[in-house]
């Protein structure tokens, strides 16, 4: 508010270049937005409408056949059931084991923390590509390949490093007085931790619940690769639109929207929690 | 809690040659309060997942690398035999091999330029905009932040068909510019410089938004002072402004090497599953040699080259982490 109070303040003086800077950011927001805002128009066109050789930018009629059409060309609910499945079932395991995990890092001073936490650190920088071979390789010894239970399994390859990085810059941002005060009150140590910090961590792990979640959701190779036709998650279900005879754009923009805005609600929910803790202490230099 | 005291220790991947953690510590049990296996005991369903899980395919990455493997020691008709360096002698004397890794760097390097220096603009150019142009940028940018890369890529494959495509469309109404029916995947450099748009588009936001809240962090008092000497805005930003920034930038950029690096759906949806010669970068490569030619010791050995290029990059932004105290 304040912000743009003394905006307004200034505004007399630098009006003009001001004004400039604003056409500038408007054009970013033109191009930054413009691909979103293609899907969804596609998504809502008529299907005659779509294949316009000299497409009309603004929406020319509102119908929800490419919606129908892209429900009937491959079954939709399955792979969605089973994203949520690997989803659900790789976060709730990734936030009780990183829990712990994030508690012992952040709350107690033993010989090799340091290490445990480069170590962590070191693995998430690992690209989940170069693991694709041992890891199907893997599956398959276990005897887990084409199974859900395979896929959640690999997943925490990357949920659980995050979850641990994540809650820990949560954790340390609580102060241990709060916790020793009410140990010399007369609670345990699980009792502070209960009472007092979990508490306040709360808002913390619904946030790093929420990502996770959405990192699941999006992850396409291992999905595609650890899991039969047949059993496809949602990612991979939007391939079914591309064919030998081409592409059906205007269903697939449906289904690309069907998928993205669940998502992207999500994401603007736990986006700002999450921007801070990703760069918190970021400038101390 | 024994079994992890004595487990844990050797299945940390530690990356440099730090001493191993000398658990059985009884002597300060006192003083870390909860005993001081009790850390490892909360550590250790996290480090046996992520030995499972982690652990042990690197460690089959490398063995297999070294291995002539398969599809008959997949279906466990043969057992693999080891073949010492051939697989990398095989893969470094390939001249295919090496336009690979060119165009890898030179793609990486691009996305991450073009993120960082977009990026940068775009955060200085947010301080100057009104409030409500600043809104309408961040609902903008955290919408294309958080599209699924697999939708991100999906659309823009609509945005640069060569038939129906709305860029050509457009860009084709500019005096002589003449895009329609334009194949922009015909050629390799045009096609990955579309996937590098699209790489760039997804990455900005969080450059951009990242950036944003350090800018905030930027004493005025100091800017103020500089102009008062006479710094032009440049070098304002040259010499106050940029070196505060500084451990921010050396993390984006490294971040954005490794992400961009490992690319990989991007180029494979945008192909159809099967990118040709000219779009293969390592990602792809490697998994071509794999589970297309069905060699998967050589595409280990690529895997394990490419892990090896990135280690360089990890460990300055591991430096950059312990030297911020994040780590502390």
């Amino acid at each position: 508010m304040s912000a743009i109070a003394s905006m307004g303040r200034r505004r007399n003086r630098q009006g003009r270049s001001k004004a400039g800077w604003n056409i500038l950011g408007l054009l970013v927001f033109l191009v930054a937005g413009f691909p979103v805002y293609w899907m969804i128009n596609t998504a809502f066109k008529p299907a005659k409408d779509a294949i316009d050789p000299d497409p009309s930018l603004l929406p020319t009629g509102v119908t929800l056949s490419n919606f129908d059409r892209a429900l009937e060309i491959a079954d939709f609910w399955g792979p969605v059931g089973r994203s949520l499945i690997v989803s659900l079932t790789v976060v709730v395991i990734g936030i009780v084991v990183g829990l712990l995990a994030a508690l012992a890092i952040s709350r107690f001073a033993f010989r090799g923390r340091k290490i445990v936490i480069v170590g962590i650190l070191a693995v998430q920088m690992v690209p989940l590509v170069a693991m694709i071979i041992p890891v199907f390789l893997l599956l398959n010894d276990l005897g887990q390949y084409d199974k859900l239970s395979g896929l959640i399994l690999t997943y925490l390859t990357f949920i659980l490093p995050f979850t641990v990085w994540t809650l820990r810059g949560f954790i340390v941002n609580i102060p241990k007085e709060l916790e020793e005060a009410a140990m010399v009150d007369g609670c345990s140590r699980t009792g502070a931790f209960v009472r007092v910090v979990f508490p306040l961590l709360a808002p913390g792990l619904v946030a790093t619940s929420v990502y996770g979640f959405i990192q699941a959701w999006n992850e396409y190779l291992y999905a595609l690769m650890l899991l039969s036709q047949e059993k496809q998650t949602a990612t991979v279900w939007l391939g079914n639109f591309t064919t030998k005879h081409g592409t059906e754009y205007a269903p697939m923009m449906a289904g690309a929207t069907m998928m993205a805005v669940p998502i992207v609600v999500l994401f603007l929910l736990v986006q700002r929690k999450m921007a801070a803790g990703l760069t918190a202490g970021a400038v101390k230099g | 809690m024994s079994a992890a005291d004595t487990t844990t220790p050797a299945k940390v991947p530690t990356p440099r040659q730090a001493p191993p953690p000398d658990v059985p510590d009884r002597p300060r049990r006192e003083r870390t309060g909860g005993g001081a296996g009790t850390p490892w005991l909360l550590l250790a369903p996290c480090l046996l997942i992520l030995v499972l899980v982690m652990g042990y395919p690197l460690v089959r990455l490398v063995t297999l690398s070294f291995q002539k493997f398969g599809q008959s020691q997949l279906w466990g008709f043969q057992p693999a035999e080891s073949v010492g360096f051939d697989n990398f002698t095989n893969v470094l004397g390939d001249s295919e091999f090496w336009q690979v890794v060119i165009r890898t760097v030179v793609f990486a390097a691009g996305c991450v330029i073009f993120t960082m220096v977009a990026g940068m603009l775009i955060a200085l150019l947010l301080q100057k905009v009104s409030g409500w142009v600043k809104t309408l940028v961040n609902i903008a940018l955290v919408a294309s932040w958080g599209m699924p890369i697999i939708v991100a890529t999906t659309v823009f494959k609509w945005l640069f068909d060569a038939d129906y495509g709305v860029l050509n469309a457009v860009l084709s109404k500019l005096p002589g510019v003449d895009l329609i029916g334009h194949n922009w995947f015909a050629s390799g450099p045009q096609g990955l410089a579309v996937i590098m748009l699209l790489v760039v588009w997804g990455a900005v936001p969080f450059v951009v938004i990242t950036l944003s809240a350090g800018l905030t962090q930027v004493p005025k008092e100091l800017e103020e002072a500089a102009r008062l000497d006479g710094s032009g805005a440049f070098s304002v930003f040259r010499y106050v402004t940029l070196p505060i920034l500084k451990p921010i930038i050396v993390m984006l950029t490294t971040l954005s090497v490794i992400w961009d690096m490992g690319v990989f759906p991007q180029v494979f949806v945008m192909r159809n599953g099967h990118p040709e010669q000219e779009f293969q970068i390592l990602t792809t490569y490697s998994y071509d040699r794999a589970f297309v030619v069905n060699d998967y010791g050589q595409g280990s050995a690529i895997a394990l080259i490419t892990v090896m290029l990135l280690l360089g990059v990890v460990a300055v932004y591991m430096r950059q982490m312990l030297k911020i105290g994040e780590v502390e």
